[in-house]
């Protein structure tokens, strides 16, 4: 699986009505360690079907990012059934992320 | 992957990435490791502007374009956190979280981080209120109220950048005058929306969920104000963590390797390179700097081996 882009369009039936676990990855285009970590997100969407991760463009989606009171990037979020169940903020390594949603 | 590369780098900063670059071309195999992703703290600015060539590169493209340039000349990489270094069969064994790695020559490019004011419940208000990058979270507080806190260059242009963004900008400077440069200090006094509070500390961070006020101590007569804001921007320096190393290389008062600008460290084997050196200019140019001395004089020591 690769990583869907998503918008507040499409937030409720990818993310909250996900029937598995979604990685939720805040970003922004000029955010440069939010563009360190999108190869290791890359590597992870392909080789673990077993949750989903999707990309919030907080420029764009902005009310989102307010929503879920995101104000440092990159902010990855874990939903589990429709509800935040972790989060981490800042640049951290592939494995630490795949321990954030995998628990 | 060799039994025992002949340089082991710890740190794909722009220091650590040209020691590699230095010693694939000097036909040495090189295994770079480093903890979170190449590139280091230039990856948190949006536009370098005075590093010799372009005039606008984001760190991120900077830093990409270095990576590949050691990994097309051979270099390895392996993002492993290193954990320990020692000497072994005359060379050095390498330890990270996951494995451990020989090399007859270790070169420490390890940087640094950034520091923390170590007041309670900093750590769990860090991206909710709190922040160290005003560049990457400016963004977020577009006419809110945000104070930042530090004395030097840094501190200056984050308050001035927010300044652009925020309806309110605090700047909490603990001394009477600042250190950094005249230039900005002199704009950011003659900024509207910007109050600067001197000789001041920040000593309680006041929240809910999120940050919702400082409390802000005055040095002299010791009066405390509160100050409601939304978010706090922490720039009062940077630290280097070489604690791993302090067994085989000497460390100054602040944390930094002792080394002059040849790079060696009281270890004959291990080289340091980049702002994790004691040293007078922590800039991108003098990081690359270091790389390339580094790797020549730990070409130098394996030759002599």
């Amino acid at each position: 699986m690769s990583i869907i882009e998503v918008t507040q369009a499409t937030f409720e039936n990818e993310v909250l009505k996900s029937d598995v676990p979604v990685l939720a990855d805040f970003n922004a285009g000029w955010c440069g360690p939010c563009r360190a970590m999108k190869p290791m997100l890359e590597e992870l969407a392909q080789t673990n079907p077993g949750y989903k991760i999707v990309s919030i463009d907080i420029d764009s989606e902005d009310e989102l990012a307010e929503d879920y009171d995101v104000s440092s990037i990159p902010c990855l979020v874990v939903f589990k059934g429709g509800e935040e169940v972790n989060r981490s903020v800042g640049l951290i390594a592939k494995d630490a992320i795949a321990e954030l949603v995998e628990g | 992957m060799p039994d025992t590369y002949d340089i082991i780098v710890v740190g794909a900063g722009p220091a650590g990435m040209t020691a590699a670059i230095y010693a694939r071309r000097a036909g040495r195999t090189v295994l770079v490791l480093e903890a979170l992703s190449y590139g280091g703290q230039i990856l948190n600015t949006p536009d370098i502007e005075n590093y010799p060539v372009e005039a606008h590169i984001s760190g991120f493209d900077f830093s990409t374009k270095v990576y590949e340039q050691a990994k097309g000349l051979g270099a390895e990489f392996k993002f492993e956190k290193v954990t320990g270094l020692h000497r072994e069969d005359g060379g050095y064994a390498v330890a990270t979280v996951k494995n451990s790695y020989r090399a007859k020559a270790v070169i420490l490019a390890t940087g640094s981080e950034n520091r923390k004011l170590g007041l309670e419940d900093e750590a769990r208000l860090t991206g909710k209120g709190v922040s160290y990058c005003a560049t990457c979270d400016g963004n977020f507080y577009r006419n809110k109220v945000v104070a930042v806190v530090g004395g030097g260059n840094t501190a200056l242009e984050d308050a001035l950048y927010l300044s652009d963004l925020a309806k309110q900008v605090y700047l909490i400077h603990r001394r009477d005058s600042f250190r950094g440069d005249d230039t900005n200090a002199a704009r950011l006094k003659a900024r509207e929306n910007v109050e600067i509070v001197y000789n001041a500390n920040v000593t309680r961070l006041i929240s809910e969920k999120r940050l919702k006020a400082i409390e802000v101590t005055d040095k002299l007569d010791g009066s405390v104000r509160t100050i409601e804001l939304n978010g706090l921007f922490v720039a009062v320096g940077r630290v280097p963590e070489n604690q791993n190393f302090a067994h085989l290389v000497d460390l100054d008062d602040a944390g930094y390797v002792v080394a002059g600008e040849d790079c060696h460290t009281r270890e004959p084997g291990v080289f340091v390179a980049g702002d994790n050196r004691t040293k007078a200019l922590r800039q991108l140019v003098t990081a690359t700097a270091d790389g390339a001395m580094a790797a020549t004089e730990a070409v130098k020591y394996l030759n002599s081996l």
